[in-house]
């Protein structure tokens, strides 16, 4: 019986990987490296910007930038660009900190109709959710590490 | 010369961490919730070791922007707070992390309620 499961199993991912589409691997590389250097390049270009016509310390302006890449992200995802770019470029659309703005906003958008606590609110988290608690446990853990580290030595 | 130089660092460290990820997604069947938590623990580990700092330094926004770059604040607020004792040392990444993740919940939750959606059309 087992055996025979198997049978059917292997024969369905065969048929499978026949029918799913191939991506061209070198092409989607490309893409990703050029969508993602280019968001990158955005970034920069606002980070010097700001270096130039405000004051800033150096945290303050590389967190004006996420908040503006964010903001850039939240909006072509609401326009419904940014999924368009996300098929074109792959992991280049969504390594960048606008691909985290994108995971908050598009499910947010699309449960809209189950309300604006269970659908909106708590939708919103579900990939940024699980990023939000890993990043804050481990710099919590990086935290303490250091802290010990510090009495210690 | 030197803003293109600039730029030319930030493109190509920034395109190949992009390129890192498109890898890991034609090779194996990881799905992007799994790549952005990895990726965010990468930064925070080679933050903690010392070594995110240099790359920082050398690309500018391609180190930053990417979420490796998120992973590396968290880190880096969390190693300058401990420096302040054991309050820091628990508050210090969120509070370094503070507008990335403050801003996410605004302009997600304003730009829900304006926008429908359109993803049922394409």
């Amino acid at each position: 019986m087992k055996t025979k499961n198997q049978y059917i199993n292997n024969n369905y991912l065969n048929y499978v990987k026949s029918v799913a589409p191939k991506t061209n691997e070198v092409r989607s590389l490309l893409r990703a490296f050029w969508v993602g250097g280019f968001i990158c390049c955005l970034g920069q270009f606002f980070r010097i910007i700001i270096e130039n016509n405000f004051e800033l310390p150096p945290d303050m302006t590389a967190g004006y930038v996420s908040m503006i890449m964010i903001f850039l992200g939240s909006f072509l995802t609401g326009l419904g660009v940014y999924d368009r770019i996300g098929k074109y470029a792959g992991g280049g659309s969504i390594v960048p900190i606008t691909g985290f703005a994108n995971s908050v906003v598009s499910p947010a958008i699309e449960f809209k109709t189950e309300g604006y606590i269970y659908g909106v609110a708590s939708k919103m988290f579900t990939i940024a959710g699980p990023i939000i608690v890993y990043g804050v446990a481990s710099s919590v853990l990086v935290g303490l590490i250091y802290y010990i580290y510090y009495l210690v030595v | 010369m030197n803003l293109f130089l600039t730029f030319l660092k930030t493109f190509a460290v920034g395109g190949l961490i992009c390129v890192i990820a498109q890898l890991l997604i034609n090779y194996t069947k990881i799905t992007s919730a799994r790549i952005l938590v990895s990726f965010l623990l990468a930064g925070v580990f080679l933050q903690a070791i010392g070594v995110y700092q240099y790359v920082v330094d050398f690309a500018g926004s391609g180190a930053t922007v990417p979420i490796i770059g998120f992973g590396y604040l968290l880190a880096k607020g969390a190693m300058e707070g401990a420096k302040e004792g054991l309050f820091g040392a628990i508050t210090g990444g969120i509070t370094s992390a503070g507008i990335g993740i403050t801003s996410a919940i605004i302009f997600g939750y304003v730009f829900a309620l304006i926008f429908k959606s359109k993803s049922k059309k394409n």
